[in-house]
């Protein structure tokens, strides 16, 4: 339970996977990355200038770069395809399907402006479905860190691990919440608090949120239980039996609260039978042009409004 | 539907027997192994109509077979490929008849490959885009021994090697999984960029319909196999002018392909598909080209080709032939093509 938020540092998860992919290129000249020319924006221009070799750029167009990356892990390679998230898990969605998780092929889609994170870009670039849209394909992992520090991480754990992952980065600055020797371990919640009254579960850049409504809940003389859930599949069922054991979930993620966290903690509690589940989360819509901030407020993304629900649960008896 | 043999048997290589060997039939050539081709006398019984190799296996890693070789080889795979389909009662065999000549030349003479080590890593690659028509490709991998040949029985049965779409975890040979159009090339390009980056000699054959390069992602595949200057991808494109809704210039004009594929920066060749000496001569030529071009080879082919009723019949790209139509077919194609 390492997480802490006295340090008012804010960095974009994207360039936590723009650093660890250098190093990892370094490490292993098998690790490839393909550009669809955005490069800048998911931060490969080092890992492009530093190990030209390794590096692809197919322009845009997503599809093919999903189908050269499938190519290349047949030999071996294990290659990165970098984009934004509307795209990784949309526009490529079929070439994904087919050409890497139905033959198991090891590829890594990586993709930056995960959620509501590219606020001013509007509708058409925030990536509100994408983890529900990955999770269902057989054979995918599905990954968001919370901070600076668990997005390299679990990029390095990607690398490491067979298999087809998407791994999902904010565009926007979010709080660095843990420190440099936090472990992880994929498919593994991370609790971040105890508590027995109550249970929160996370994931991606909510985490943060969660903590602060944690600790305020707490000053409330209310213990609160905290999971980071930072690998969406394959989900870590035993730490929502455990959350479970509190009676009572609160879900928080910057997605659609269909067919991601929410659905998916929701599908564990279903099947025990017991305890209550609150989504908080994109209400089932479009973004839209604004300030991140403003649009998590929008959606009810906010610590406020965590604490609120919390105190609703914990008054129905 | 009607299934020739026990559907839903589980394949177990080691648990099949041997096809029993039937008397060989008047229709065969001489060359073909007796059994080949052999017609069933009556649906039911599974000993008569089991086919038996036509070769044996061959382990060697390129095969050099002469042209009268290959066009006997060409046979043997339509054969084979329409028995699978007949038995599965399922399966494709216009582009299956089509693409044979074309895929005996790369399997019998061309391709650099090993049967005992389907994945040994400086294999030449085969991504068969346009995926449907896998019986012909099937036929090549279970002659050439990748897979025991008794396997072509089992074609779309649970637990074949030989799924309805070519599957790259379940049968030997297959370099990538395909079946949803338009994707092969991409994998291809992927292929021969790691050839090139890694500094293997190892050649990627691609073989694409041509209904299927009215996929998007073909164009998006062709611009950066010029970009990153791959001569070692050779792609056939089985320019037949059918696909299932009618012809190509009625579904969908394709316009010159050969023309589109050299815009797109390809050293291209037309051929006709179902001469073989002409698709010997063309990939001896292609494997002189080392000028950093992808080569594109448009061969023009006839759907169903050596089945004269199937032949240029959009309604045979997907169905099974009835017991007659399947003895009439097999003795058509005992007969080789007619020039």
């Amino acid at each position: 339970m390492t997480a802490v938020l006295n340090q008012p540092k804010k960095i974009a998860t994207r360039d936590a996977f723009g650093d660890e992919i250098v190093e990892l290129g370094l490490r292993n000249q098998n690790i490839y990355v393909i550009d669809v020319d955005i490069g800048k924006s998911c931060k490969t221009t080092a890992f492009a200038k530093r190990l030209p070799d390794q590096h692809i750029n197919v322009g845009i167009a997503e599809q093919n770069g999903a189908g050269i990356a499938a190519g290349l892990a047949t030999t071996g390679k294990i290659p990165f395809v970098c984009t934004y998230a509307v795209f990784g898990s949309l526009r490529m969605a079929e070439q994904i399907r087919q050409s890497i998780c139905y033959p198991y092929l090891n590829v890594k889609i990586a993709c930056s402006h995960g959620g509501l994170t590219p606020g001013n870009d509007g509708g058409s670039h925030q990536a509100v479905e994408d983890m529900g849209v990955m999770r269902t394909i057989p054979n995918m992992t599905v990954i968001m860190g919370a901070d600076y520090f668990a997005a390299r991480k679990l990029t390095a754990l990607a690398a490491e691990t067979y298999g087809p992952v998407y791994l999902r980065f904010t565009r926007d600055p979010v709080p660095v919440i843990y420190d440099e020797s936090a472990e992880f371990e994929i498919g593994k919640a991370k609790k971040l608090r105890e508590g027995k009254d109550l249970a929160i579960i996370a994931n991606g850049d909510t985490v943060h949120l969660a903590l602060k409504a944690a600790d305020e809940l707490q000053k409330q003389g209310v213990s609160v239980k905290l999971f980071d859930m930072h690998t969406l599949k394959p989900l870590d069922r035993e730490a929502v039996l455990e959350c479970l054991d509190t009676g009572r979930i609160i879900t928080v993620e910057d997605h659609n609260i269909l067919n991601g966290l929410g659905s998916a903690v929701c599908e564990v509690v279903a099947e025990e039978g017991r305890g209550i589940v609150r989504r908080i989360g994109i209400q089932d819509r479009f973004g839209e042009s604004a300030p991140y901030e403003k649009l998590l407020e929008i959606n009810g993304i906010t610590v406020e409004n965590i604490v609120n629900t919390a105190r609703q649960l914990l008054e129905r008896r | 539907m009607t299934r020739a043999r026990n559907a839903g048997t589980t394949f177990k290589p080691s648990a099949l027997s041997h096809p029993k060997r039937t008397e060989g039939h008047s229709f065969l050539l001489s060359g073909v192994r007796e059994g080949a081709g052999t017609v069933p006398e009556k649906r039911g019984k599974t000993t008569s109509r089991r086919l038996s190799p036509a070769t044996d296996p061959e382990v060697t890693r390129i095969m050099k077979l002469t042209v009268e070789e290959l066009k006997q080889k060409a046979i043997e795979l339509r054969q084979t490929a329409l028995t699978m389909i007949y038995e599965a009662q399922s399966g494709h065999p216009g582009g299956s008849l089509s693409s044979a000549d074309v895929i005996a030349a790369l399997y019998f003479r061309e391709m650099n490959i090993d049967p005992k080590n389907p994945k040994w890593e400086d294999r030449d690659r085969f991504v068969l885009s346009k995926g449907h028509v896998c019986p012909i490709l099937y036929a090549a991998l279970a002659l050439r021994g990748f897979v025991p040949y008794e396997a072509i029985h089992t074609l779309r049965q649970y637990g074949s090697p030989f799924q309805g779409h070519p599957d790259m975890k379940k049968c030997p040979g297959i370099d990538i999984s395909t079946g949803s159009l338009g994707q092969g090339l991409s994998c291809a390009v992927g292929m021969a960029i790691a050839g090139k980056r890694d500094g293997k000699s190892y050649r990627v054959f691609a073989m694409l319909g041509d209904g299927e390069c009215q996929e998007g992602q073909i164009w998006e595949a062709a611009q950066a196999a010029n970009k990153y200057r791959l001569d070692n991808l050779i792609v056939f494109v089985d320019d037949n002018n059918l696909q299932i809704d009618g012809t190509c210039d009625e579904v969908m004009p394709n316009l010159d392909l050969a023309q589109k594929f050299e815009a797109f920066g390809f050293e291209t060749w037309r051929i006709d598909g179902h001469n073989l000496e002409e698709i010997v001569r063309t990939l001896d030529e292609v494997k002189s080209r080392k000028n950093g071009k992808p080569k594109c080879i448009v061969y023009k082919a006839v759907k169903g080709k050596g089945v004269s009723f199937m032949e240029n019949v959009a309604d045979w790209h997907g169905k099974a032939p009835n017991e007659e139509e399947y003895r009439r077919a097999m003795e058509e194609i005992a007969g080789g093509l007619k020039p």
